[in-house]
C-alpha cells in the first residue's frame, strides 16, 4: 500500500483484492479496482498532472467530480484514442493508458510554460489588440499549433454506440440521499419511476459518508418500484420536458477490441426530479492553482470513498461552515489540520469549529509556496493589507468557499433563478416545466429537511398531487468576494483557461460588463469543466468591479450539455449503411451478377454501366447506348416513381395538379406532364396514365416522387379536402423493367408477352394491362429513349423472374443490360430534359418549352398565378437549347458557363447536360440560355475553368428528329 | 480614436497593470433626439452605425439594443466568411464584403482574427460535381478565385475526411475558395462597437424598442425601454426579430424565424485545416483557433424564437459529421446553441426603404448573415444617409417578391445558404 | 424534441412530423393581383408567441391538422382538424403573448 493510502474503512468505493495496473505518462502504477484515475494518481502520490490552457502553469487534480477542471488525459491509442478524459471521473480500468495533455516535451519540462512568463503582456483579449500588422495571417499558423488540448483518433471509431427511449411517470435524476428519498416515495405512491446514477454506484454524497445507510436507501427505493440505472448521468432537459442521459458501458481498458461504448438514454416522464447536488465553490487566493490546492469536499471524498491522503498537512481555506465539517474528517483520516483560515468574521461563522482546530478568523490566504506541488501558505487579516503574513508549512490546501447548486437541468427546462445574498449562490425560483429540484440543486443542504422535502415532492408527483412548500435553502452565512483585498499574484477564477481577477477587472474596466461579454472575452467559463466551479467567482469579481450587486450581473444560461459527450453517443447507429439507408433494388443480385457498376442516384442503389473487361463507366454506357439503337437492352427501372391515384375525383385533382390536362384522357392512355410549385417552378415531371374512370397510374421521377407525393397530399387534405380520392406511393410495390429498342417487341414476344402488347396492337403512349406467365402486369408503351420501349411494372418480387427470361433470350436480340449512364446519353441525344439535371429550383415551365401547354389549358392549376407575375414573362428568360461544339468534337464541359466575353462578365447561361454521342459520333449537349428559342445558329463561347470553348445553338432532337423509331423494327 | 491597440500598448499595459486600457465604448445615456438611430446592436446594425459616421459623416447616431451588443446571431454563428456565390448579383454582395473583411482589421484597429484557411465544398457524386462546375464557373464568371478539386486533392487538403469509396456518401471531389475561412465573431462585433464610438456613435445596450414614434405615417422615433427617442430615420437590423418590429411598425415581411443550431466540441491539437461544407449531408465544420471543432448545420424544422436547437436535429447534424470524420467520433461536444434566422424564400436578404416612411431594414439574411456584415451595415448606412438604396442592394428589395424576381442561390445551386 | 399529438395517433415525438408552416391562409384566385399573390405566397405575421401551424404526420397516418404552439416556449395549446377554426381557447389568447426571454 502506497504512503498515501488510508486503512480500511476509509476507501468505500475500493476493493482493495483487485489490483489495477496501468499507466500515465509512460509511467506504469498500480491502483485498486474502485479507483478513479485521479485518485489512482493521489494514491500513487503524482501531484503534477495537467498543464493549463494559456499560460501551461502546472496543476494537479483539483475536485473529485464532473467539475474537474485541471486534470484531463488522452486515454487509449490509435483508433481508441479518447482525447480530454475526465480523470476525475474515469474509472480505473486494467491497463488503461493515459497521458497528460497540452504539454511538449513533457508535463514537467513544458515549452509552453514560457506563456507563463510572458503573461504580463497576454491578458484577457491581448489577441483582439495585436497581430494585426503585417496581417493577422502572419501569426495564427503558430497560435494555432498552441491552442488545443488532447488529440483526436488516428481512424474511424471502432466503437459502437446506441440508443434507448424510455417513458416513465417520474424521473429522478440523481441517486443521492435526496434522489432515493424522492423516488422512494414516488414508486411508493404507485408510479414507474427511473433514478439516474452518475456514478458506478447509487448514494452520492452518502455512500462515503453513510455507506450502510446508502444502501438502505437504495434497496427500498427498489424495493418499491424504482429502477436505478448506474453510470447514467442526465446531461440536458430538452423541448418538452425530453431528458437525456449518456450510459458509460466501458471504459477504455488496454484491450483494444470493438465494444459497444456508450448509450443515449432518451427519456419521456410526467415529472423530472432534479437531485443533482451542489458544487463547491473555490475561493480566490493568489496561486489558488497550485497542485495541492483542491476543493475541500474533494478532499474529503477522496479519504473517504478512496482511502487517499491527499495530503498530510492541510490548510483549510474557508468561507463556509461545511470547512469545519471537512476539518473533523480530515483528523479523523489521521491528517493533521494546521488551520482553517475563515475569511468570515468570528460572528459571521454559523457553527463551533470543535476541540483543538485552530481558526484564524477574518483572514485569507495571501499567498502559495510551491511551484509543482504546494508546500506552504501565507495568512493575514483582511483588515491589514500591508500587515504581517504568517507562515503556515502545509502539503494541501482545501478550499471550501461555500456551494453552488447544480441547476443546470432546472435552467434548461427555463427556470428562473434566485440570488442568496448571504450565502452568495443561485438557486432555483420555484419549479421549471416539469422539472422539480430537490436536495441541494435546490439550495437545501439540511440533510434532514432535504430528505423530508425530497420524500413529499416524489409522492406528490406521483399522484398528480400539489407540491409541498420549499424548505428554506441555505449554507449559512458564505461571503460572496472571497479574495484579500491588495493580494499580488494570479488569482485564478477559471483554472483550466487560466482567467485571474486581472482579466476580469480588465473586462470591467473596457465595459465588457454584461456577464455574456465577460465570458467571451475573457474565456471564463468556457473550459470542458464549463466553468461549474468559476462561475459565481466570476460573476461576483465581475459586480466588484463594476460596483453592481451579483444579483444585477447575472449568471450566464446554462445550456445542455451538463458534462461533454461524445459525437458518438448522440449519432448511436446513425452511421455507415444506417446513415440515410440507401433504397436498393429488388433484383440487385441479377445486376451483381452481371458485372453493374453500382452508384447512388438520389438515395438509390442502382447501376450505372455494366462494363466488361477492360471497359470504364464511359465506355461501358457508349457500347450500352449504342446497343440499345441498334438491338435491344433492358434497364431496372423499379426506382420509377409511381402513385395510385384513385377515386371519383382524381381526374379532376390531378387536373389541378399538372400543367397538363389530365380528365381528357380515355382509359388505356397516357400522357406526359409537368408537376408545378406553388412558385411556378418545374417540380417534377413523368407520365400520367388512365386505369379506368376513377384510377390514374402516375409516374414520377425516381428521386422526386416522395416530394411529389407529400405535395399531392399537402394540396389534398389542405386546400381542396372536398375531393373524393386517395393517393397511394406504389414505388416499392411494384418492379419496373424498361426494354427498349428497335428489337424490344421481338425479345418480349420470345418470352411469350401477349400480342395484344404488340407495337401494332398498342401505340406509343397507351398502358395496358395484361398477364404474363400468370403475373399481372401494367404495361407502358414510353420512351425516354426515342426507341420503341416498354415499362413493364409488375409485382415487385416477379421482377427477377422477369429479367431472368428476357436474359436468357438477349443474345438473339443483340440485347444488353443498360445503366443510368447509358439512359443520359440516349435522352441528351433527344433533347429530353431530365429534372433537376437541366433544370433547378428556378426553372419555370416556359423555360423548357412548355409555354404553349401553360397557354392552352383554360383551367387553374398549382402554379399557375406564379406564371402571371412580371419576372416570369421577362422575354430575356434562360431557356433550353441544344448545344453543338463547334468543331465537333469539343465535349462542352456541364457547368460551363456561356458569355461572349472572358470573365469577369454577365454570363448568359451554362450547360446542363453533355455526352459524346454514339449515334452520331460527335458530343450533344444541353444548356440553359438568356432567350435561348430566338438564337438558334448562334456561335456562342463556354467558358469552362480557364479555358473558351466554341458552340453553336441548335434544335434537338439530335437524334432521329421526325421520330420514326419510336415503332420499332417493323 | 481613443487608446489604439498595439503590441507596444499591450506592453505599456504589462507594466502599468492593465489599467490604461479605456472602455471599448463607453456606456451612455440615451440622448433624446438623433440623425440616425439603429435598432439592433449586433454585427449589422453596428457596421451600419460605423459606416454612418465613417462614409457619410454623420455621427449623431445611436446604436439601440435591446440586450448586449453582439449577443444575438452575431454570436451564434459558425463564423465562416465566403462568397461562393452564383448568381451576379449575390456575388457582386458577398464579395465586396469578403473584401471589406480583408481590411477590416487595420480598418477598425481590432484584430478580428480573419482566417483565411479556404473554404472546401464537397462533392459526393458526379451529379454534385457537374453542379459544382456551375458554381465554380458562374463564380468565375463573377470575377471570384475558385479551384475545382479531384478526390485526391481533397484528400491531401483534408487528410481526416473518410475518403472509402463505400462510404454512405463518398468524397469524389468538390471546389475550394482559397479565400474563404472564419473570423472572429464577438471581435467584428465589439471592433464595429469601439470604431464606431470613437466616432461618436452612442451604443446603448440593454434598451429595448417597443414602438415606433409616428407623425402621420411617418417615423420619428422609438419608444423604449430607456425612454423616448426621436430620430429622423430609423434603420433595423436585429435578424431573428425582424418581424416583430416590423410588427410594431404596421408592416409585415416575407420572413418566418428559424433556430439554426450550431455546436462546439472541446479543443483538441490541429485536426482539421480548412472549412469543410458538405452540401449533400449538411453540415459544416471547421477548427477554431482554440482548437474546438464548429459544426453547424441545416435549419430546424418548424419557426422559432427559442433559441434552442431541436435534438433530432442536432443528432442529423452530428451524423452527418461523423459520416464526413469518423475518427471525430470520441470527440465530445462542449457546448451547442442556437440562432434565431429570418428565413426567406429565396434565402436572400432584403436592404432599403420599408412600406413605412422613414423607416429602413436590413433582414432576411438566413443562416448565412455573419459574412455578410460589413456589406450590410455599408448598404444600410448608405440608404440611411441618402435615402437611396445602394447599387449594391438594388436587387435586393421587397418589391422583388411582388414582381417575381427572386434572387434565389438556394434553388439553383441545391444549398441552404 | 416537440412531443406532438396526432389526431390520429395521438403523442408521438417530433421527428416524425413535417411542419408546413402557417395555416389557415386564404389563396386568392388566378385574378388576384401580384401584390395579393404575393401576400399569400410569401408575407407572414411570424408572430413571437401563438402560431397557428399545420402538420402532418409523416412517418404515421400520414393526416395533415392544426396545432396552435407557442414559439417561445414551444407549448402547443391545442391540436384541431385540418379544416376546423381554432378552438376557442386560441381564440381568447394573444396572438402575440410575449415568452420568456
Amino acid at each position: 500500500m502506497s504512503a498515501h493510502r488510508l486503512p480500511a474503512p476509509w476507501g468505500t468505493r475500493l476493493d482493495r483484492a483487485a489490483r489495477v495496473p496501468f499507466s500515465f505518462d509512460g509511467r506504469d502504477f498500480e491502483g485498486f479496482a474502485g479507483d478513479t484515475l485521479a485518485s489512482a494518481l493521489l494514491a500513487n502520490g503524482v501531484r503534477l498532472t495537467g498543464r493549463s490552457f494559456k499560460y501551461h502553469r502546472p496543476r494537479g487534480v483539483f475536485a473529485a467530480g464532473v467539475e474537474e477542471t485541471s486534470t484531463l488525459v488522452d486515454v487509449g491509442e490509435g483508433a481508441y484514442r479518447s482525447p480530454n478524459e475526465n480523470a476525475a471521473t474515469l474509472e480505473l480500468v486494467p491497463g488503461l493508458t493515459a497521458s497528460s495533455v497540452n504539454r511538449w516535451p513533457s508535463l514537467r519540462f513544458d515549452f509552453g510554460a514560457i506563456n507563463a512568463r510572458l503573461a504580463a503582456v497576454l491578458p484577457a483579449g491581448f489577441y483582439y489588440k495585436t497581430f494585426k500588422w503585417p496581417d493577422w495571417h502572419w501569426y495564427e499558423p503558430s497560435i494555432r499549433r498552441m491552442a488545443g488540448l488532447g488529440r483526436v483518433a488516428n481512424a474511424s471509431d471502432p466503437d459502437r454506440y446506441e440508443e434507448i427511449a424510455v417513458e416513465v411517470d417520474v424521473l429522478v435524476v440523481g441517486a443521492g440521499l435526496a434522489g432515493l428519498c424522492a423516488a422512494r416515495a414516488a414508486a411508493e405512491a404507485g408510479a414507474r419511476v427511473r433514478v439516474l446514477a452518475a456514478g458506478p454506484q447509487p448514494g452520492g454524497a452518502l455512500a462515503y459518508r453513510d455507506p450502510q445507510r446508502a444502501r438502505e436507501l437504495a434497496a427500498s427505493a427498489e424495493r418499491a418500484g424504482a429502477r436505478i440505472a448506474t453510470r447514467t448521468l442526465a446531461f440536458g432537459v430538452y423541448d418538452h420536458g425530453l431528458v437525456c442521459a449518456r450510459e458509460k458501458l466501458v471504459e477504455q481498458d488496454g484491450a483494444q477490441r470493438p465494444r459497444l461504448r456508450e448509450r443515449l438514454w432518451k427519456i419521456r416522464a410526467r415529472a423530472v426530479i432534479a437531485a443533482t447536488g451542489a458544487f463547491e465553490r473555490p475561493m480566490v487566493f493568489p496561486d489558488n492553482d497550485r497542485p495541492g490546492v483542491m476543493l475541500a469536499g474533494a478532499v474529503e471524498e477522496y479519504a473517504r470513498a478512496f482511502g487517499v491522503a491527499c495530503g498530510r498537512r492541510v490548510v483549510v481555506a474557508a468561507n463556509c461552515d461545511s470547512a469545519y465539517d471537512t476539518a473533523r474528517s480530515l483528523r479523523e483520516a489521521g491528517m493533521e489540520v494546521v488551520a482553517v483560515v475563515d475569511r468570515r468574521r468570528e460572528a459571521e461563522r454559523g457553527r463551533d469549529p470543535g476541540p483543538g482546530t485552530r481558526v484564524i478568523a477574518g483572514a485569507g490566504l495571501s499567498a502559495v509556496f510551491g511551484r509543482n506541488g504546494v508546500s506552504g501558505c501565507s495568512v493575514r487579516q483582511d483588515a491589514a493589507p500591508t500587515g504581517r503574513a504568517e507562515r503556515l508549512d502545509c502539503d494541501l490546501i482545501a478550499s471550501a468557499g461555500g456551494f453552488a447548486p447544480a441547476v443546470h437541468l432546472h435552467s434548461h427546462a427555463g427556470g428562473r433563478l434566485r440570488w442568496l445574498d448571504a450565502e452568495a449562490m443561485f438557486v432555483p425560483d420555484g419549479p421549471a416545466g416539469v422539472v422539480v429540484s430537490v436536495g441541494a440543486c435546490a439550495g437545501v443542504f439540511d440533510a434532514t429537511a432535504a430528505a423530508e422535502h425530497a420524500e413529499l415532492a416524489g409522492r406528490a408527483l406521483a399522484r398528480g398531487e400539489r407540491l409541498p412548500p420549499w424548505p428554506a435553502p441555505g449554507i449559512g452565512r458564505s461571503l460572496a468576494h472571497t479574495a484579500l483585498s491588495g493580494a499580488r499574484g494570479k488569482q485564478f477564477v477559471d483554472l483550466q483557461n487560466d482567467v485571474d481577477l486581472g482579466d476580469v477587472a480588465l473586462a470591467a474596466r473596457e465595459n465588457y460588463r454584461s456577464v455574456e461579454h465577460l465570458k467571451r472575452y475573457t474565456t471564463t467559463g468556457m473550459g470542458t469543466d464549463q466553468g461549474k466551479t468559476s462561475n459565481v467567482n466570476a460573476l461576483v469579481a465581475l459586480g466588484e468591479f463594476s460596483g453592481r450587486e451579483p444579483a444585477a450581473v447575472g449568471t450566464t444560461t446554462f445550456r445542455p450539455p451538463f458534462v461533454p459527450v461524445t459525437l458518438g453517443t448522440f449519432v448511436g447507429r446513425r452511421t455507415g449503411a444506417l446513415y440515410r439507408p440507401l433504397k436498393r433494388l429488388p433484383a440487385e443480385a441479377w445486376h451483381v451478377e452481371r458485372g453493374a457498376l453500382f452508384e447512388q442516384f438520389g438515395n438509390w442503389w442502382r447501376p450505372a454501366a455494366y462494363p466488361q473487361p477492360g471497359e470504364d463507366l464511359h465506355a461501358a454506357a457508349q457500347r450500352e447506348a449504342a446497343a440499345v439503337r441498334r438491338g435491344a437492352g433492358l434497364m431496372d427501372g423499379s426506382p420509377l416513381g409511381k402513385l395510385d391515384v384513385f377515386g371519383p375525383d382524381a381526374a379532376a385533382f390531378l387536373d389541378l395538379m399538372y400543367v397538363g390536362t389530365v380528365s381528357t384522357l380515355k382509359a388505356g392512355q397516357a400522357r406526359y406532364g409537368v408537376v408545378l410549385n406553388e412558385h411556378g417552378v418545374v417540380m417534377d415531371d413523368g407520365i400520367v396514365a388512365r386505369l379506368a374512370d376513377n384510377r390514374f397510374w402516375v409516374n414520377t421521377t425516381s428521386a422526386g416522387v416522395e416530394r411529389t407525393a407529400a405535395a399531392f397530399e399537402e394540396w389534398l387534405q389542405c386546400e381542396y379536402p372536398q375531393l373524393r380520392l386517395c393517393i397511394t406511393p406504389v414505388t416499392s410495390h411494384y418492379g419496373n423493367v424498361t426494354v427498349a429498342g428497335p428489337r424490344a417487341w421481338a425479345w418480349l414476344a420470345s418470352i411469350g408477352f401477349d400480342a395484344a402488347l404488340a407495337p401494332k396492337a398498342m401505340r406509343h403512349m397507351t398502358l395496358r394491362e395484361a398477364t404474363w406467365e400468370g403475373t399481372p402486369l401494367k404495361v407502358m408503351r414510353a420512351s425516354f429513349c426515342g426507341e420503341l420501349s416498354y415499362e413493364i411494372n409488375l409485382p415487385v418480387d416477379r421482377t427477377r423472374a422477369l429479367l431472368d427470361r428476357l436474359w436468357a433470350r438477349a443474345a438473339e436480340f443483340e440485347a444488353v443490360p443498360y445503366g443510368i449512364e447509358a439512359l443520359e446519353i440516349l435522352r441528351t441525344e433527344k433533347g429530353y430534359l431530365h429534372v433537376g439535371t437541366d433544370t433547378d429550383g428556378t426553372t419555370l415551365p416556359g423555360d423548357i418549352g412548355m409555354a404553349r401547354g401553360v397557354e392552352r389549358k383554360a383551367a387553374n392549376f398549382v402554379g399557375r398565378r406564379s406564371l402571371l407575375r412580371p419576372a416570369a414573362l421577362d422575354p430575356n428568360r434562360f431557356v433550353l437549347v441544344a448545344l453543338d461544339s463547334a468543331d465537333g468534337r469539343t465535349l462542352l464541359p456541364v457547368g460551363a458557363q456561356i458569355a461572349p466575353e472572358p470573365p469577369p462578365t454577365r454570363t448568359q447561361g451554362h450547360v446542363t447536360s453533355s455526352y459524346f454521342s454514339p449515334t452520331l459520333g460527335r458530343p450533344v449537349a444541353l444548356a440553359m440560355l438568356e432567350r435561348g428559342g430566338s438564337r438558334v445558329g448562334e456561335r456562342i463561347k463556354v467558358h469552362h475553368l480557364g479555358r473558351v470553348i466554341e458552340a453553336v445553338v441548335t434544335r434537338a432532337p439530335f437524334v432521329d428528329p421526325e421520330g420514326r423509331r419510336i415503332d420499332g423494327e417493323e | 480614436m481613443t487608446s489604439g491597440y498595439s503590441a507596444w500598448s499591450l506592453l505599456r499595459g504589462a507594466v502599468g497593470g492593465h489599467r490604461h486600457w479605456p472602455p471599448a465604448w463607453p456606456a451612455v445615456e440615451p440622448k433624446s433626439r438623433y440623425d440616425v438611430i439603429v435598432v439592433g446592436g449586433g454585427g449589422h446594425g453596428l457596421a451600419t452605425a460605423y459606416y454612418l459616421a465613417k462614409n457619410h459623416g454623420l455621427r449623431n447616431v445611436a446604436v439601440v439594443e435591446r440586450g448586449w451588443i453582439g449577443g444575438g446571431n452575431t454570436g451564434r454563428n459558425t463564423t465562416i466568411v465566403r462568397s461562393n456565390y452564383l448568381y451576379p448579383e449575390s456575388a457582386r454582395l458577398y464579395d465586396f464584403s469578403l473584401k471589406l473583411y480583408e481590411g477590416l482589421g487595420k480598418d477598425l484597429d481590432f484584430n478580428i482574427m480573419l482566417s483565411q484557411r479556404g473554404l472546401l465544398m464537397l462533392a459526393h457524386s458526379r451529379h454534385d460535381l457537374d453542379a459544382m462546375s456551375r458554381w465554380a464557373n458562374a463564380m468565375r464568371m463573377n470575377g471570384i478565385e475558385v479551384n475545382l478539386l479531384d478526390r485526391a486533392a481533397v484528400a491531401n487538403l483534408v487528410p481526416a475526411l473518410d475518403l472509402s469509396p463505400r462510404a454512405r456518401l463518398p468524397v469524389i471531389g468538390g471546389f475550394l475558395q482559397p479565400r474563404g475561412g472564419t473570423a472572429r465573431h464577438d471581435a467584428v462585433a465589439w471592433g464595429y462597437a469601439r470604431a464606431a464610438a470613437a466616432l461618436g456613435v452612442d451604443i446603448i445596450q440593454n434598451c429595448e424598442v417597443r414602438a415606433f414614434l409616428k407623425d402621420g405615417a411617418r417615423v420619428t422615433g422609438v419608444e423604449t425601454s430607456r425612454g423616448r427617442i426621436q430620430a429622423v430615420r430609423v434603420g433595423i437590423a436585429a435578424a431573428g426579430h425582424s418581424s416583430v418590429l416590423a410588427g410594431l411598425a404596421g408592416f409585415r415581411l416575407p420572413v418566418t424565424s428559424y433556430a439554426l443550431q450550431a455546436l462546439v466540441t472541446e479543443p483538441i491539437k490541429p485536426a482539421l485545416d480548412t472549412v469543410v461544407i458538405s452540401p449533400g449531408t449538411g453540415a459544416y465544420i471547421s477548427q477554431s483557433d482554440k482548437g474546438g471543432m464548429v459544426i453547424g448545420a441545416m435549419l430546424d424544422l418548424f419557426p422559432s424564437y427559442a433559441q434552442r436547437g431541436s435534438f433530432a436535429v442536432l443528432q442529423a447534424i452530428l451524423a452527418s459529421t461523423l459520416e464526413m470524420f469518423p475518427s471525430f467520433s470520441r470527440l465530445k461536444m462542449l457546448r451547442h446553441w442556437a440562432g434565431i434566422v429570418d428565413v426567406v424564400h429565396d434565402s436572400s436578404p432584403i436592404i432599403g426603404p420599408t412600406p413605412v416612411p422613414g423607416l429602413y431594414i436590413n433582414c432576411g439574411w438566413g443562416t448565412g448573415g455573419f459574412k455578410a456584415i460589413p456589406v450590410g451595415g455599408w448598404t444600410l448606412a448608405h440608404v440611411l444617409a441618402t435615402g437611396e438604396n445602394h447599387p449594391l442592394a438594388e436587387a435586393f428589395q421587397l418589391e422583388r417578391f411582388v414582381t417575381g424576381r427572386l434572387v434565389d442561390e438556394a434553388a439553383a445551386s441545391g444549398i441552404a445558404h | 424534441m416537440l412531443r406532438i399529438r396526432c389526431i390520429h395517433c395521438g403523442p408521438r415525438d417530433e421527428n416524425e412530423f413535417v411542419c408546413g408552416g402557417t395555416s389557415h391562409l386564404t389563396r386568392p384566385p388566378l385574378g388576384a393581383s401580384d401584390g395579393e399573390w404575393a401576400e399569400y405566397l410569401f408575407f407572414r405575421d411570424n408572430p413571437k408567441g401563438l402560431h397557428l401551424e399545420r402538420w402532418r404526420h409523416a412517418q404515421g397516418c400520414g393526416a395533415w391538422f392544426n396545432l396552435a404552439r407557442h414559439t417561445v416556449t414551444h407549448e402547443i395549446l391545442a391540436v384541431y382538424p385540418i379544416t376546423e377554426r381554432p378552438p376557442a381557447i386560441v381564440e381568447r389568447t394573444p396572438p402575440s403573448a410575449e415568452g420568456s426571454r
